[in-house]
């Protein structure tokens, strides 16, 4: 097990004189999160947690129980006679606007006379107990005239039923190229969909206050979201809607748009009845009525030449939407971004579908459509190498984008500044001994007849900054009371991801005093207005730079008011370790410096503001410079595959990300293993199943599988690229992580395809569809077997 | 709804505890309430987590001691499945006890050191695992047990690394706490426990709920008399669902874990007599000295709280075509003791499984004991489980396979399987192809096609009907492979040789 980087301690007497010059807690140190005592002891507070106020009631839904049709009439008059229940709301009890979608319209709070999935809310009742409100809201009684529903992607396509317009990126005659290239292969592939599986649950409690607004407890990624739909719903103005988010028990986009149905059942209810309201799913009702990563089909052209080298690729991506467009449009094209990973292509047509079916509307997960088009261009490139016969990793290596011979250019026009992942590869490659590797695979696979091994490396450039422009901005809050105590805001939210404690990094190392004199406090609509969901992976970029912004002011008024106080020059005052220096013999500590301005009337509350700089779009065009900044990485993952059973372990696992100039390398090595594991449960055990009648039947995590504390690699090597700071101008030239490194885990599916293809001597690409479970191991082991077999009797017979 | 039965007692219905120290009495509580809602609605002890209710995520792990002798002993449960009568006379242990004052406990400090949490949720229920593995070991445990017992915690967040490495860390003695209130109080604790433990019902009424706790089966036969709509429940692992996923009332619920003939593990010249309320982890290791192949089904079953709560009584009882202890039982030739107020029978296990979920217990008869025959000279084990994760998950297919060798020749077989019908039960077919031949090829071979005449399994969200099928038959293969080269160079299981 792997050491991590040398953790700054907190102050102490046996510390080197060194180390005392600096302060405790600034960035690019390993700094625990700020709430990691609280986690252990329990003490951490999440919303179901909260006391409630005197009164509180408990809402639940009713979900409908087919998947498409029209509701002939519902009957409440049984839950309304159920022992505890205080109200009941429909969609005739909503003074204001009916639809939530949050992007483009298409998401009624309840369903508005047709069903539009099975488990879409109906109605919601409010009772004295959580349990009464679950038992009441069973028990009405709905007619349905069911309708036939489109469940799949190849339904939705046949019916050309979609939730937005189809889009292509274009570069180039790509069929022209194709048709004209020495190779060509074309296929199929089915990559499945993933829940978020966030351990706390959708979960919010509203509050109603006197002026007929509501305070607003919730885990959610987008509080100033959830704010302006509570307001539209209820038909009050925006600034009568507190939101407050201290902390998600994870998010990973699940809470981007889909926890704020919640939040406004609850505040209408509350709204209703004068009482506070909470509102919490139980697990099995969380994981059906909410949406998840999109299940995509993706299907290819590719013409290359003889050594594997692509000349032009035909791809279309359709992605499973379910019943609207919520943010599937910006996740599809995060897809279609991605279809070259790390690949330049000469020519390109690249198109996008949003098909409609009759499920639940999927939505934001962890890289947003960038790992359903990062593996689909994998996939090509392990079938390329298949058919030229080399080893996929040279394939990868030869297509990468370079500076030279016109290769730096992504197919929608922005141009790749900085060549991270040749050295990067070569790197990993040496350290992970791939080569020998290789040799020794081959070796042990030829002398077993039973197991056989895959090794893989893939790399991942992953585009940063939200494609649409104007959420590329963020604002911070920030004050420093008199004891030189500081409360600091900011716009995004914590979900586990350390966002808090980077960003006090940022302002401790600003204001030269430690980290842990400052307070992170929840996020707050009234604080920090008109903010950004955090997601992306670009809370610390964003974020950060707005609060490095606020803590700057701050301290360009402490440094002008102590040279004028002290009668010396601005340049002359220098803030370090906890400490002011004005003169020689004039030290202050940061406290007295706060409270000798506070006595002089300077202002010590400051807000800070950032908007991400240089990026464009022309989506018409579908040319422009989306991306700040690319973040790269690549994974070595081995693994070993029973071929009577289809099932197989990681075996070992090499990690080399570029973070930049980490603010935290505890932290970020934190965000790419968690990433990595979740990218592994999502191609591998991770499987959602819907039956005939639309009802999602893997709804728990009893029939869903995530990874469990035995799946993690026995061998798991996570290293972050040294000397790589960010050229552009992040955070103090950090790099975004929070959503990269899950593509790291297309290695672990290329290496099975590895392990497999080993059956027919490396000569035969295995279609296998994702997730891999087992059971589609053995399939595609039995289909190559059955190819060989067959290979071998037209021999024979020739 | 029928009125629940005139109580058999006159005394006050209480139950009795130590909540984290503290002597704890409940008179007036639906026993329908689940332990977590008693702790989070009831106390507003916050820091056990709901992630699921369904005893999947661990993420409202607490420890539970019970009496071992002059001692108490701490096994971690999930508390989201365990009713809340089910703690009587035992040391209730939640995350809010760890920290004394200002101190963390190792097990906490070790995961603050060592980045062991992003968003937090799941972190209580990690603590408390770690706190349980801390007692049972004196030093840092290999990977494989560290697995073990943390199986059962689900993360979303770490990739579980940083995790694995608290669990070694906490061992570390500069992080052990000058004052340790589990060694300082337990001979106060055990004391107050032993004055709760009598041998009288323990019984808890209130919601117009009612549960009872025999300390005998005579007393538990005449309850299931008295109160013949009753369910008994053991750990409830499977039961409690019913509370919290179809939110039904359970009217009388009768516990088996008090039952001084349930609870036991004896040995004979020719069985191993198992309790049928006794948990996986208190028959485990007796089971696994006479059968070491059945290790790896024991540590795959259900995760670490799971088999610290759920029974053999209880995997038997449900009929459940999965459950994974039925057809190693089968396969071994097993059979039960059942009981009823008038009379004591055994009967062979393959005769208790009559259809999906029914079984050949009569009225007021409850499974005593299960009598597991002691391995023949020759005999040799095989149980293979399969998957879609390696650890608490539910089986696709569970094979066991019992075969005697005489010269190479199959003298004698016992082959049975779950997941692959309406009840888990022998492959007669598949036996009949092996009895009398070697381990050969053609045999096998043979034994395959029998297979595919035994069983025609289903599609489910678990597995196709086509997978299950042919990952049995070559599990046969697994086994010509294993028993024909048992000290193989070949490799054969991923999860030994990764």
């Amino acid at each position: 097990m792997r050491n991590l980087p040398e953790t700054s301690t907190p102050t102490g007497t046996d510390q080197q004189p060194i180390k005392r010059e600096q302060i405790s807690g600034g960035v690019q140190q390993s700094v625990r999160h700020e709430s990691a005592e609280r986690h252990v002891s329990g003490e951490a507070l999440f919303t179901d947690d909260r006391a409630v106020p005197a009164g509180t009631l408990f809402a639940y839904v009713g979900l409908a129980s087919i998947a498409r049709g029209k509701i002939l009439s519902m009957d409440l008059s049984r839950v309304l006679a159920a022992e505890g229940v205080v109200s009941v709301v429909t969609l005739e009890d909503i003074p204001g606007h009916r639809d939530i979608g949050p992007v483009f319209p298409g998401d009624p709070v309840f369903a508005d006379g047709e069903v539009l999935f099975h488990g879409q809310p109906l109605f919601a009742v409010a009772a004295t107990s959580q349990t009464l409100a679950r038992r009441a809201a069973r028990l009405a009684q709905v007619d349905y005239e069911p309708w036939p529903a489109d469940l799949t992607i190849e339904q939705g396509l046949a019916a050309q039923s979609f939730v937005r317009p189809s889009h292509t990126q274009r570069r180039g005659d790509a069929a022209a190229a194709i048709a004209g290239a020495p190779r060509r292969l074309s296929d199929r592939m089915h990559i499945g969909g993933q829940e978020q599986m966030y351990l706390e649950g959708q979960v919010s409690l509203a509050c109603p206050d006197e002026e007929g607004g509501i305070t607003l407890y919730t885990s959610n990624q987008n509080p100033t979201e959830v704010q302006k739909l509570i307001a539209e719903v209820l038909a009050i103005p925006i600034s009568m809607v507190t939101v407050d988010m201290r902390r998600m028990g994870g998010g990973f986009g699940g809470k981007e748009t889909n926890a704020n149905q919640w939040a406004v059942i609850a505040s209408l209810l509350a709204r209703k009845t004068g009482r506070a309201v909470k509102v919490r799913l139980a697990r099995a009702d969380d994981m059906t009525a909410t949406g998840k990563r999109h299940h995509f089909v993706s299907d290819y052209d590719v013409g290359f030449d003889d050594q594997g080298l692509i000349q032009g690729l035909d791809m279309s991506l359709s992605a499973g939407c379910g019943y609207s467009p919520d943010l599937s449009d910006a996740i599809v094209d995060r897809a279609m971004f991605h279809a070259d990973n790390a690949y330049f292509l000469p020519t390109a047509t690249i198109t996008g579908h949003r098909v409609k079916t009759d499920t639940v509307s999927n939505t934001a997960f962890r890289g947003f459509g960038g790992p359903q088009g990062m593996v689909a261009i994998e996939c090509v490139m392990d079938d390329i190498a298949r058919a030229v016969g080399r080893d996929p990793l040279d394939v990868r290596k030869d297509n990468l984008y370079g500076p030279e011979g016109g290769r730096d250019t992504t197919h929608y026009g922005q141009t790749i500044e900085r060549h991270i992942l040749p050295g990067l590869i070569e790197q990993l490659e040496q350290t992970s001994d791939y080569r020998q590797r290789r040799q020794d695979i081959a070796a042990f696979n030829r002398s077993q007849p039973i197991l056989r091994k895959g090794l893989a490396l893939t790399p991942v450039k992953f585009g940063i900054s939200f494609t649409a422009q104007h959420l590329n901005q963020a604002g911070a809050l920030l004050h420093v009371y008199t004891d030189g105590s500081i409360q600091l805001n900011h716009g995004g939210t914590e979900m586990g991801q350390g966002l808090f404690t980077k960003v006090a990094q940022i302002v401790a190392t600003v204001l030269q005093v430690d980290m842990a004199r400052i307070l992170p406090t929840a996020t707050r609509t009234d604080k920090v207005p008109n903010t950004s969901p955090t997601a992306a992976s670009s809370g610390t970029d964003l974020n950060g730079m707005a609060a490095r912004n606020a803590a700057e002011t701050i301290k360009q008024r402490l440094t002008d008011f102590a040279a004028e106080h002290f009668q010396t020059t601005s340049e002359r005052v220098r803030f370090h370790n906890n400490r002011v220096y004005i003169a020689e013999d004039q030290v202050l500590s940061f406290g007295e410096l706060a409270q000798l301005a506070y006595l002089h009337r300077i202002s010590l509350s400051a807000t800070g503001y950032y908007r991400t700089p240089k990026i464009y779009y022309d989506r018409e065009q579908a040319q422009g410079h989306p991306f700040f900044y690319y973040a790269n990485g690549a994974a070595v993952s081995e693994v070993l595959v029973d071929t009577l059973t289809g099932e197989y372990r990681v075996t070992r696992v090499d990690i080399l990300q570029d973070v930049g100039q980490s603010l935290n390398p505890a932290l970020d090595i934190g965000q790419i293993e968690g990433a990595y594991i979740q990218g592994m449960g999502w191609l591998t055990t991770e499987e959602l199943v819907w039956g005939g009648d639309g009802r999602l039947q893997t709804n728990s995590p009893a029939s869903y599988k995530i990874p469990a504390i035995g799946d993690t690699p026995a061998e798991f090597n996570v290293a972050l690229l040294a000397d790589s700071p960010n050229v552009e101008a992040t955070i103090f030239h950090s790099k975004a992580v929070g959503e990269p490194p899950l593509m790291l885990s297309i290695s672990v599916w290329s290496a099975l395809r590895d392990a497999i293809a080993s059956l027919a001597d490396y000569q035969l690409s295995p279609r296998l569809d994702t997730p891999a479970t087992p059971e589609r191991v053995l399939n595609a082991i039995n289909s190559i077997k059955a190819i060989t077999t067959l290979q071998q009797q037209n021999r024979g017979a020739s | 709804m029928p009125e629940p039965a005139q109580r058999l007692t006159q005394t006050e219905p209480m139950i009795e505890f130590l909540l984290n120290g503290e002597p704890l009495r409940i008179t007036d509580e639906d026993p329908n309430c689940t332990l977590l809602d008693f702790l989070r609605d009831r106390l507003h002890h916050t820091g056990s987590k709901e992630g699921c209710a369904s005893g999947d995520c661990g993420a409202c792990t607490a420890a539970l001691g019970e009496l071992d002798g002059e001692t108490i002993h701490y096994k971690s449960i999930n508390t989201c499945i365990t009713p809340l009568g089910n703690v009587h006379g035992k040391h209730l242990v939640t995350v809010e006890e760890l920290k004394q004052g200002q101190q963390l406990h190792p097990a906490q400090q070790a995961m603050v050191d060592c980045h062991g949490s992003q968003c937090g949720f799941c972190t209580p229920g990690f603590v408390m695992s770690l706190f349980v593995l801390g007692r049972d070991e004196i030093s840092a445990p290999d990977r494989h047990r560290i697995e073990e017992s943390l199986g059962g915690n689900l993360c979303r967040c770490t990739g579980y690394r940083p995790i694995i490495e608290a669990a070694v860390q906490m061992f570390d003695p500069a992080l052990q706490a000058e004052r340790d209130p589990f060694t300082e109080r337990e001979a106060e604790w055990v004391k107050v426990l032993q004055s709760m433990n009598r041998d009288q019902d323990v019984e808890l009424s209130g919601g117009g709920h009612h549960y009872v706790a025999p300390a005998t089966s005579a007393r538990l036969a005449q309850l299931l008399q008295h109160y013949p709509a009753a369910r008994l429940v053991a750990g409830g692992t499977d039961l409690a669902l019913e509370l919290t996923q179809q939110l039904c009332s359970i009217d009388t619920l009768i516990y088996t874990g008090r039952v001084r003939e349930m609870i036991g593990v004896s040995e004979t010249d020719t069985h191993l007599i198992i309790g049928a309320a006794a948990s996986y982890n208190q028959f485990g290791p007796a089971l696994t000295a006479l059968y070491p192949e059945c290790r790896e089904l024991l540590e795959r079953l259900g995760s670490r709280q799971i088999r610290n709560q759920g029974t053999l009584g209880g995997n038997i009882g449900n009929a459940s075509p999965i459950g994974d202890m039925p057809p190693l039982l089968l396969a071994l030739g097993a059979s039960l003791r059942l009981r009823g107020a008038e009379r004591v029978r055994e009967l062979p296990l393959e005769q208790f499984f009559l259809g999906y979920k029914r079984t050949a217990l009569q009225a007021g008869e409850f499974i005593e004991a299960i009598l597991v025959p002691r391995p023949a000279p020759g005999d040799s084990l095989r149980v293979y489980k399969i998957s879609k994760r390696f650890e608490d998950d539910i089986s696709s297919s569970c094979g066991a396979f019992l075969l005697s060798l005489d010269q190479q020749i199959v003298t004698r077989v016992r082959v049975a399987f779950g997941g692959m019908d309406a009840i888990p039960r022998r492959a007669l077919e598949c036996e009949q192809a092996l009895l009398g031949k070697p381990l050969d090829d053609v045999a096998i071979a043979a034994a395959m096609a029998a297979l595919a005449r035994d069983f025609t399994p289903i599609s489910d969200f678990r597995a196709s009907s086509d997978y299950r099928l042919q990952v049995s038959q070559n599990l046969l293969k697994r086994l010509q492979l294993e028993l024909n080269s048992p000290s193989a160079t070949l490799l054969s299981r991923v999860n030994q040789h990764a």
